[in-house]
C-alpha cells in the first residue's frame, strides 16, 4: 500500500484566515451601527463602495499577478480594508473619492509590497492619509450628528455617491476641530456654546468610539490580538491627556475621556493598530509600539495641524516598526529572565 | 567691494562656514579613523575563508589561498567550481560585487565526491600521496595505500597521476544519519496548482 | 497529591482523543512471523550486529553490541533463525532503507538463561549503569536516547519522572501508569539510587486520573516523592516544559536538566528500567498504542520490538483507506511512515491509522498575515513568524539571532497558523541546511589546516633538500681540491701511461705463468688416471672378470698413454695461445 507523506503536525486548529477576517468584520458591526445612527444611511453607501472597490482592486491585482483569483480573494481581506477604509471618511463622499482611496490602499499600499502580510503600511490608513492631503475639503466636512440636524435619507444618501459636491447640508465642526480652534475659552464654556460636545466627548462620537471598543474587546475576547498594542495606545493617550488637561483651562487639550471617545481613537487602538502585518511583531514591541501612537496622536490633536491624527500617527509608526522589532526580540525559553 | 562687505556677502559666509565645517568633520573623521581602526582580518583571509578549500586547483592556482590572494588582488570571483553559486554568492556580498555566473572554463559545479582506492589493485608507488594536497592518503613505498574519506576534499588531484588506475572518485550520497528535511516546495505556486487541479 | 504551580509560555489544548484507546486493557501481542530489528533505534551510533546468518538465536539473546558507552545493544525479542542481515525499509521519516537483523521466528519463544538483581542495592552505581547498558534501554518516550548515558551525570538533586503523555490519542503510558504502577515507582527507586537524587516528583497531566490514583498508591509516602497533577496542555510533555512546570526553572540555554540538578525519565522507561535489573529482561518489548478510526480495535498493546506495524495492524482490523497515512508517534510530532511494512522500534509509543476526516490532509497555504499566533503559542517563546521569513530567504545569520536553534518542533505554531503554512517543515528543513553547513564550515577549516601544514612541510623538505645537495656540493668540492694536490707533483698523463704499461706487462706475467700451471696441472691428472686404471685392469684380471671389460680397460690405458706422450712433446706456450 502506498502511504501518504506529510510533515508534521497532522492536526491543525481551524481559525483560517477567512474566519479570522470574518470576525474582524463581524466585531466592526457595533461601531456601524452607532456611526450610521448618528449620521445616516451615507456610511452604509460608504461601506458598500469601498468594499465593492476593494475587492474589485484586489481581484485585478491577483488576476494580473497571476494568482488564484478564487483562492486569494477568499480571504476577505479586502474586504476588510475596505470597511476600515469605509468608516474613516465622511459620509455622504462621492463614489471617485472612494475608489481613489480603495485603489490606493489595496494596489498601493498593500500590492505593491508584496501583497497580503508583507505591507509596510496599514492600507486603509494610507488611503486615508491620501485622501486627506488631496481633497483636504472634502475630507474635513463631517455631518452634522442626526440630534442636531436632519440627516439625509435613503435616497438622497445614494444621490450624493454621484454628485460631484462634497455635502455640505448639515455639516459642522466635529468636536475634536472645536477643540483645535479654541481660542482662550474654559472647557466649561466650550462645552456648554457647542451641543456638538454632547456630554463627554461629542455627540455620537462617545457611542461611535464606545461602538469600536466592544468590538475591540470581543475581538481581545476571541484572542485575536493581545491586549499590548490597544493598552499601550489608551494609556499614552490618557495619560497625556490627564498631564494637559489643566484643569479644563482655556489652555487645556481636553480631558482623557473626551481623547478616548473622540475621533477615531477607538478605531486606531482596536482595528488599525493591531493590523499585525504593519505594526511591531512581539508583545513588548507592540506595547511600544501602541505607547508611540498615543503619543504622536496627543501631540498632533493639541500641538499639530490637523484636528485627528490616528492616520499619521499610526502610519510614522509604521516605519518605525522594523526598528522596534530589531530591539525587542522576546527572550527564548531558557534566558535568565524569560522565567514564568 | 571692500573686504568687509566682501565677508559680508551671505552666499559667501554661507559657503564658507560650509567649507569650514566639512574640513573640520573632515580631520575628526580621518582622525577616528587611525584611531578607533577596527582589526578585521586581513581581506585574503576573509575570501579564503569562503573559498569551500577543496584545493583542487581547478581556478588555476595552486590552491585556494593562492586563489584568495588572486581575487584579492583584482582577479575574477567566478572561477571555483566545487564552490559553486554558493560561494560567487558569498564572495560577492563580501566584496560588494554583482555575482556572475561560474565560469565553464574551469569547470562545472559537480556533487561532492571522495576518493576511494581500490586497495588490491594499489602498487604502493606514493604517487597519489604526492599529489594530494591535504594529506589525506596513508600510505609507504610498496605498501598499500588508503583514503582518509573525513580528510578528503574529493579535489581529484590523485586519480590523474596513478598508473595502475586504481582510485575512484564516489559520489557522496545521503543515507539516513545525514539526510533532512526539505522546505516545501513555494507555497504560492503550490497554493494556486493545487486549487487549481481541485478545479480540474 | 500537589498541583504545580507554574506553567510555561504558550501552549495548545488540542483535541485529545484519548478515550479512543485507553477503556481497554494492555494486551500481549502475538509472535509474528518475521522480526525485523533495526540497528539504529535509539539516537548514536549503530549497534553492531554479533550474530551471523543462518544463526539460532534465543528471546533476549543480544543481536547487535553497542558501538560505545553512547550507543545501545540490541537483543531479540523471540527465538528463531536469523535468516538476513541487510537493510530494510525503517521507521524514519526519510523513508530510506537501514540495515536490520531479520529473524524468522519459531514460535516456541524460547528464551535465553538470565538472572536478575533483585538485590540491585548491593551492586555499585557503575555496575548498575552496565547492566542497563547491557540490556539496551533507552528514553522511550521521545528521541531515544540511551538511559544508562543519561544517568551517568553527578550532582543530580531531583529526578523526574515524566508521566504527562501530552500529545493527543497516545494512551501507552497512561495505561502502562494504571496497571504497572508498583513496577514502575521500582524502576524509579532504582534510578533515584542510580542518579542519587534527594527527591523524585512524578508529574501526570489531570487528564488521566486512574493513572494518578494508581500512581498514587503505590508511591512510598515519602516527603522526598512527590506526585504532581497540573492542567492538560501541549506540549508539558516536553522535557523542558515538564521541568518549568514542576519546578519553576527554566533549563539554561544550551544547557542539559542536569546543569541545574535535574534529571527526567519517562514512567515507560522506569518500567523498563525495573524489568532489567530485578527481572534480567533487557529491552525487547513495549507498550504502543493503536488507535485512529482506520482501525476495527484500538487499544494498547505490548509488542515485540521489531514485530513489523502491517502484522499488527491485520491484528487490530485495519480498513484500506483511499488516501492512506500512517503515522508513528502522535499526530502533532509524529512521522508519516513510508510503509507499512517497517517494524516497531523502541521509541514506537503509537500508531495512528487516521481515516481521512478525522486528520484532513494539509490545506493549500495561504500568506502569512503576520497574526502571531504562533508567537503567542511557541513553548520556546520564539517568533515563528520572524523564522519563517527568515528561513523562506535563507538568512541564516537572522535565523540565529531569533535562536531557531531553541525551536522544539512540537509543531504548535503550524497548529495554529491560521494561513496553514507548514512551519514546521520550514524549519526542519533550514535547521538541517544550518547544520550541513557547519559541517562544510568545519570540514574546509580541517582542509585549510591540513593544506597549509603540507605546504610547510613541503616547504620545509625543500629547504632541507637544498641544504644537503649544497653539502654534498661542498664535499665533493673538497675532496677534488685534495686529489689536485697530488697531481701537482709530476705529469699526470705520463703517469697514467707509465701506470697502463705496468698493469699489461703485470698481466702478460701472469697469463704466461697460468698456462704453464695449466698444462702441466692437465698432465699429472691425466697420469693419475692412468694409474687408476691400470690397477683396476689388474684387478679385474685378478678377479677374472670378462674379456670385455679387459679389452675396454686395455683400451682405455693405451688412449691414455697416447695423450701423455702427446703433451710431453707439445710446447706449452702453442697451448695457451689455442
Ligand atoms: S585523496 Fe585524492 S581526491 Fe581526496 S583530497 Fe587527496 S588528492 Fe584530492
Ligand atoms: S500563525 Fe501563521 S499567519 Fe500567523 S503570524 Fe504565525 S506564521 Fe504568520
Ligand atoms: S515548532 Fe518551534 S517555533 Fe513552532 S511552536 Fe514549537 S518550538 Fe515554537
Amino acid at each position: 500500500m502506498s502511504l501518504m507523506r506529510t510533515s508534521s503536525p497532522h492536526l491543525s486548529a481551524a481559525n483560517p484566515v477567512q474566519h479570522v477576517m470574518q470576525q474582524v468584520l463581524l466585531a466592526l458591526i457595533p461601531g456601524l451601527i452607532a456611526l450610521i445612527h448618528f449620521f445616516g444611511p451615507g456610511v452604509i453607501f460608504n461601506l458598500l463602495a469601498a468594499c465593492g472597490f476593494a475587492v474589485l482592486c484586489e481581484a485585478l491585482v491577483l488576476r494580473l499577478r497571476g494568482y488564484d483569483l478564487r483562492f486569494f480573494l477568499s480571504d476577505y481581506s479586502a474586504l476588510v480594508t475596505g470597511a476600515l477604509l469605509a468608516v474613516s471618511i465622511p459620509p455622504y463622499s462621492p463614489w471617485w473619492l472612494i475608489f481613489i482611496g480603495a485603489f490606493f490602499s489595496i494596489v498601493v499600499a498593500k500590492h505593491l509590497f508584496g501583497g497580503l502580510g508583507q505591507n509596510p503600511f496599514n492600507p486603509a490608513m494610507v488611503g486615508y492619509v491620501v485622501l486627506l492631503i488631496s481633497f483636504p475639503v472634502y475630507m474635513t466636512h463631517w455631518t452634522a450628528p442626526s440630534d442636531l440636524a436632519n440627516t439625509p435619507g435613503l435616497l438622497q444618501s445614494f444621490a450624493s455617491l454621484w454628485s460631484n459636491e462634497y455635502y455640505d447640508g448639515t455639516t459642522m465642526a466635529t468636536p475634536l476641530d472645536l477643540m483645535k480652534q479654541n481660542e482662550g475659552q474654559m472647557l466649561t464654556f466650550l462645552y456648554a456654546n457647542n451641543p456638538q460636545f454632547g456630554s463627554y466627548a461629542g455627540l455620537g462620537w462617545e457611542w461611535v468610539n464606545l461602538g469600536f471598543l466592544a468590538g475591540g474587546l470581543w475581538m481581545l475576547h476571541k484572542k485575536l490580538f493581545t491586549w499590548h498594542g490597544p493598552v499601550g495606545m489608551l494609556a499614552a493617550l490618557g495619560i497625556l491627556s490627564a498631564l494637559f488637561y489643566d484643569d479644563g483651562s482655556s489652555a487645556s487639550g481636553g480631558s482623557p475621556l473626551f481623547h478616548w471617545l473622540s475621533g477615531a481613537t477607538m478605531l486606531g487602538a482596536f482595528f488599525i493598530i493591531t493590523d499585525p502585518a504593519s505594526g511591531a511583531t512581539s508583545n513588548l514591541g507592540r506595547l511600544l509600539f501602541g505607547a508611540m501612537v498615543g503619543v504622536l496622536v496627543y501631540c498632533i490633536r493639541v500641538w499639530g495641524n490637523y484636528p485627528d491624527a490616528v492616520a499619521f500617527a499610526v502610519l510614522l509608526l509604521n516605519f518605525c516598526a522594523p526598528f522596534i522589532d530589531y530591539y525587542t526580540i522576546p527572550k527564548p525559553y531558557g534566558t535568565e529572565d524569560s522565567q514564568s | 567691494m571692500t573686504m568687509a562687505e566682501f565677508f559680508l556677502n551671505d552666499l559667501t559666509q554661507t559657503v564658507l562656514v560650509f567649507l569650514t565645517l566639512g574640513g573640520l568633520f573632515g580631520l575628526l573623521l580621518g582622525y577616528a579613523s587611525i584611531r578607533f581602526k577596527v582589526e578585521g582580518d586581513p581581506i585574503v583571509e576573509q575570501i579564503n575563508a569562503l573559498l569551500p578549500q577543496t584545493q583542487c586547483g581547478q581556478c588555476s592556482h595552486p590552491g585556494c589561498r593562492p586563489y584568495a590572494e588572486a581575487i584579492a588582488s583584482g582577479e575574477a570571483i567566478n572561477k571555483c567550481p566545487p564552490g559553486g553559486e554558493d560561494t560567487i554568492h558569498r564572495l560577492a556580498d563580501l566584496l560588494g560585487m554583482e555575482p556572475q555566473p561560474l565560469d565553464g572554463e574551469h569547470g562545472i559545479e559537480k556533487p561532492k565526491t571522495v576518493a576511494f582506492i581500490r586497495e588490491a589493485e594499489c602498487i604502493g608507488c606514493t604517487k597519489c600521496i604526492q599529489a594530494c594536497p591535504v594529506d589525506a592518503i596513508l600510505g609507504a613505498a610498496k605498501l598499500m595505500h588508503t583514503v582518509i574519506a573525513q580528510e578528503c576534499t574529493g579535489c581529484d588531484l590523485c586519480v590523474e597521476p596513478c598508473p595502475v588506475d586504481c582510485i575512484d572518485m564516489i559520489e557522496v550520497t545521503t543515507n539516513i544519519k545525514t539526510w533532512g528535511w526539505e522546505a516545501p516546495e513555494n507555497d504560492d505556486i503550490i497554493a494556486t496548482d493545487r486549487m487549481s487541479d481541485k478545479a480540474a | 497529591m500537589n498541583t504545580a504551580k507554574h506553567t510555561f509560555h504558550g501552549g495548545i489544548r488540542p483535541l485529545e482523543h484519548k478515550e479512543d484507546s485507553n477503556t481497554t486493557p494492555i494486551e500481549i501481542a502475538p509472535i509474528p512471523p518475521m522480526l525485523v530489528l533495526p540497528l539504529q533505534q535509539h539516537s548514536g551510533p549503530t549497534a553492531k550486529p554479533c550474530v551471523t546468518e543462518g544463526e539460532y538465536v534465543y528471546k533476549g539473546q543480544m543481536i547487535a553490541n553497542a558501538a560505545d558507552a553512547s550507543g545501545a545493544s540490541i537483543h531479540a525479542s523471540s527465538s528463531g533463525y536469523v535468516v538476513a542481515i541487510e537493510a530494510r525499509l525503517v521507521a524514519h521519516p526519510s523513508g530510506m532503507a537501514d540495515t536490520c537483523i531479520v529473524i524468522e521466528t519459531d514460535g516456541l519463544d524460547a528464551a535465553i538463561e538470565t538472572s536478575g538483581h533483585p538485590n540491585w542495592r548491593n551492586l555499585n552505581r557503575v555496575e548498575l549503569l552496565d547492566i542497563l547498558h547491557r540490556s539496551g534501554i533507552v528514553g522511550l518516550g521521545g528521541a531515544g536516547f540511551p538511559t544508562a548515558r543519561k544517568l551517568n551525570t553527578d550532582s543530580i538533586d531531583t529526578l523526574i519522572i515524566n508521566g504527562t503523555e501530552c500529545e493527543p490519542y497516545i494512551t501507552a503510558d497512561d495505561l502502562c501508569m494504571r496497571e504497572r504502577a508498583a513496577d514502575i515507582i521500582r524502576g524509579c527507586e532504582i534510578l533515584k539510587y542510580i542518579v542519587g537524587a534527594n527527591s523524585v516528583i512524578v508529574g501526570i497531566e489531570d487528564n488521566k486520573p486512574e493513572a494518578i490514583e494508581s500512581m498514587g498508591k503505590a508511591m512510598p509516602s515519602s516527603p522526598d516523592w512527590k506526585l504532581v497533577t497540573f492542567p492538560t496542555k501541549y506540549p508539558s510533555g516536553g522535557e523542558k516544559q515538564l521541568i518549568e512546570i514542576l519546578t519553576g526553572r527554566q533549563v539554561p540555554r544550551g544547557g542539559l536538566p542536569a546543569n541545574i540538578g535535574i534529571v527526567c525519565q519517562n514512567v515507560g522507561t522506569a518500567f523498563a528500567v525495573k524489568e532489567a535489573l530485578e527481572d534480567g529482561k533487557p529491552l525487547i518489548s513495549r507498550i504502543t498504542t493503536f488507535t485512529g478510526q482506520a482501525l476495527s480495535r484500538r487499544g494498547n498493546l505490548e509488542v515485540r520490538l521489531g514485530t513489523p506495524v502491517s502484522y499488527l495492524l491485520d491484528y487490530m482490523g485495519y480498513t484500506e483507506q483511499k488516501v492512506p497515512r500512517l503515522i508513528m508517534g502522535g499526530p502533532m510530532m509524529g512521522f508519516a511512515l513510508p510503509d507499512a511494512t517497517v517494524p516497531i522500534v523502541k521509541t514506537t509509543n503509537c500508531i495512528l491509522a487516521p481515516d481521512t476526516n478525522e486528520l484532513p490532509l494539509p490545506k493549500p497555504a495561504q500568506p502569512c498575515i503576520r497574526c502571531g499566533f504562533c508567537a503567542e503559542a511557541c513553548p520556546a517563546s520564539l517568533l515563528p513568524q520572524q523564522l519563517f521569513w527568515h528561513s523562506k530567504s535563507s538568512n541564516f545569520d537572522q535565523l540565529d539571532k531569533h535562536a531557531l536553534d531553541d525551536c522544539i518542533e512540537c509543531g504548535v505554531c503550524s497548529y495554529v497558523c491560521p494561513s496553514s503554512i507548514p512551519l514546521v517543515q520550514y524549519f526542519r528543513a533550514s535547521k538541517h541546511e544550518m547544520r550541513m553547513r557547519r559541517n562544510e564550515q568545519q570540514q574546509a577549516d580541517k582542509a585549510r589546516e591540513r593544506f597549509e601544514a603540507r605546504q610547510q612541510r613541503l616547504e620545509r623538505e625543500a629547504l632541507e633538500r637544498e641544504a644537503t645537495r649544497a653539502a654534498r656540493k661542498a664535499a665533493a668540492k673538497a675532496k677534488a681540491a685534495e686529489s689536485s694536490r697530488f697531481a701537482d707533483e709530476a705529469d699526470p698523463v705520463q703517469a697514467a701511461i707509465e701506470r697502463a704499461k705496468a698493469k699489461k706487462a703485470r698481466l702478460m706475467q701472469q697469463s704466461q705463468q697460468g698456462a704453464q700451471m695449466n698444462a702441466e696441472s692437465a698432465l699429472d691428472s691425466l697420469k693419475t688416471k692412468l694409474a687408476a686404471q691400470q690397477s683396476t685392469l689388474q684387478q679385474a684380471e685378478a678377479d677374472e672378470k670378462s674379456e670385455k671389460i679387459t679389452t675396454a680397460l686395455q683400451a682405455s690405458i693405451r688412449r691414455l698413454e697416447q695423450q701423455i706422450a702427446e703433451s710431453e712433446t707439445k710446447p706449452p706456450s702453442k697451448d695457451v695461445e689455442e
